[in-house]
């Protein structure tokens, strides 16, 4: 299973991710995002390949598990465009459908570190989904790029 | 396009009949081959979205440069009554006052011809372009506020450019009932770092030519002739408009149930427009606008000031005007006709021009005999287009046109598509010189990702609702 893949979508980006449980499926959401965000100039595009960096706690609260992956996702996005923040890893220690605990290891956005991909205007609800498969969980989600 | 069925009213509109949740029927403008490109997105059926909010007056429209949004679809045009009617940050959309800003000059392209590559150079190097890029103008606390409530005004009392501006600005450059304690804490501080910022996307500056005049008397009022030398500015409210857009949808959306208001699509999330909610965020997307108004004034003096420098000209030769300012993300409150009688309405235009015709006490003194200018910028390298409102616009669409040329590619498609060719030197090839900073950018914003503009612009002409005055041919071209 991937973690996400990207379908088409006229104006936008749009996100399909996929988890084998749901903490997983949130930790793969934030993945995916920062994917789109930044490339790392040596090349490791894909977030996840370390435990090095600043530690943080971030919490999300939704009205239901869909609500709940656009505020967590928000609230990363916000953690890059309001503070400069780039997450490197993300563990979600806890998950409820309305409430979310997540670990980060971030580091600062530095231009002779991270290439800006694609400026990542919000996450929008636009075709929101998120839904159990066989497998485990998935979600689809569309970026305003 | 899903299961939507159109019927065809005439060569440049189909109705979407009014079925199930719909308040009201939808029109599309489109002639036959923009109909066809319907039919490879859920646009349509956003459109029918959009017509099951409370309050909706006679249509939800969309003009020619109709594309799948989040929402509203872009080129979305609905209006609301104040009373029955909601207001839809979604509907505004995330970049708020996105809009576009024309300049005239005294040059000729003969004036620039064998400089174009230093002026654009120079302007490339002083104008901040693409993601996270931080402004000109550092602002305190204090200023940001004044910048939030006066918009374009502010910028020009601070010496970026002249009271003149503000005549051709849409609304003077400042949307009343600002009010900054509506504003959050994260937008201000995503503010305080971006006025004077181009942004990255599909926002640019470019340089272009007047290449054909359509109507002369309204060229003439807008003082374009053949040949001369113009600049075009498109761009926005940055992460403030954003962030504040964000803010309010994220509230709304946490508050819907208590409104009764049942929605085809979260995004749709909407409060009446009689209550505080929707007070609140018309205030705060009124500061949205009005920043985004005193970025494009900036953006046009910094402009000006490179011009004459690398041109090595004196003010009076470059003879730098505004010839207008237009948004086209926005919801405002404007009066129509509506079954005869003069009411008051709330017009959100998601991607959407305002076309005021002739005699419109909004029109600017200088241009009330011929109408509003309509600026509709086309996909990097074409060019862009010229209209003026027309009479029709204010029974038919609420004083509305299209913005631009519409995205027919999605991006990851475009990029796809632009894998192995050089975007920048087949513009070059075309005559047109382009310097981009974002990774992919050129390959998403290629020509082909763009519906043709000229189709676009024939339909609005055609309609009525806008006419053609003059053609811009791009020369250059930044983009973030």
């Amino acid at each position: 299973m991937p973690k996400y893949t990207l379908f088409d979508h006229t104006a936008d980006i749009g996100v399909e991710i996929f988890g084998r449980t749901k903490k997983v499926l949130f930790a793969n959401a934030a993945c995916a995002l920062f994917d789109i965000l930044i490339q790392t100039i040596d090349n490791e595009s894909k977030i996840g390949k370390g435990t090095k960096g600043q530690k943080k706690i971030m919490t999300a609260a939704g009205t239901d598990v869909a609500d709940l992956l656009i505020n967590f996702l928000r609230e990363l996005l916000y953690l890059f465009n309001g503070t400069g923040f780039v997450v490197i890893h993300c563990i979600v220690i806890d998950c409820s459908n309305r409430k979310l605990v997540a670990q980060l290891w971030v580091e600062s956005y530095h231009q002779k570190k991270h290439v800006m991909k694609t400026e990542i205007k919000a996450v929008t609800y636009h075709g929101l989904r998120v839904e159990r498969i066989k497998n485990g969980w998935k979600a689809r989600v569309i970026f305003d790029v | 396009m899903s299961d939507i069925k159109l019927e065809k009213l005439d060569d440049n509109r189909w109705l979407l009949p009014q079925t199930g949740a719909m308040r009201v029927p939808g029109i599309i403008y489109a002639n036959e081959k923009i109909y066809n490109l319907l039919k490879n997105d859920e646009s349509a059926k956003q459109v029918a979205n959009v017509a099951q909010l409370p309050g909706i007056v006679n249509y939800s429209l969309a003009m020619p440069d109709i594309h799948w949004g989040y929402g509203f679809p872009i080129g979305g045009v609905a209006a609301f009554d104040l009373d029955t009617g909601v207001v839809s940050p979604g509907g505004v959309g995330y970049d708020i006052n996105c809009g576009c800003r024309l300049m005239a000059t005294e040059l000729t392209l003969h004036d620039i011809n064998d400089k174009v590559k230093d002026l654009t150079t120079a302007l490339y190097h002083r104008i901040p372009t693409g993601v996270g890029s931080t402004g000109y103008v550092k602002l305190s606390g204090k200023d940001q506020k004044k910048v939030l409530e006066e918009g374009a005004r502010w910028a020009i009392k601070n010496g970026f450019g002249s009271l003149q501006d503000l005549e051709t600005t849409e609304d003077c450059g400042c949307l009343s009932g600002a009010d900054p304690e509506q504003v959050s804490t994260r937008a201000l501080e995503r503010g305080k770092q971006q006025l004077g910022t181009l942004g990255s996307g599909n926002h640019f500056l470019e340089i272009e030519v007047v290449q054909e005049i359509f109507d002369e008397p309204a060229a003439q009022a807008f003082g374009l002739r053949k040949g001369q030398v113009v600049v075009m500015i498109h761009t926005g409210s940055r992460g403030l408009g954003y962030q504040i857009c964000d803010d309010y949808l994220a509230l709304m959306v946490k508050h819907q149930s208590e409104t009764g208001i049942v929605l085809p699509d979260r995004q749709l999330a909407c409060t009446y427009l009689a209550s505080q909610r929707g007070r609140n965020y018309l205030a705060a997307m009124a500061c949205g606008a009005n920043y985004a108004w005193a970025n494009r004034q900036i953006l046009m003096h910094l402009t000006r000031e490179v011009m004459e420098k690398a041109l090595q000209i004196a003010p009076r030769e470059l003879g730098m005007r505004l010839v207008y300012d237009v948004c086209h993300n926005i919801a405002k409150i404007e009066s129509f006709k509506i079954a005869g009688i003069e009411k008051k309405l709330c017009v959100h235009r998601k991607g959407a021009t305002r076309a005021y015709p002739a005699g419109h006490e909004a029109v600017p003194g200088r241009y009330r005999s011929v109408g509003q200018p309509v600026l509709i910028p086309g996909d990097m390298g074409t060019g862009s287009y010229v209209l003026v409102g027309q009479t029709k616009a204010m029974s038919e669409t609420f004083g509305s046109a299209c913005h631009g040329a519409g995205r027919v590619m999605s991006r990851t498609q475009a990029i796809k598509t632009s894998q192995g060719r050089s975007i920048s030197r087949e513009m070059a090839d075309q005559g047109v010189l382009v310097m981009a900073g974002g990774k992919g950018t050129l390959g998403e914003e290629m020509p082909e990702a763009y519906k043709n503009l000229n189709d676009v612009v024939a339909v609005v002409h055609e309609a009525g609702i806008a006419r053609k005055v003059a053609r811009l041919k791009s020369v250059a071209c930044i983009k973030g």
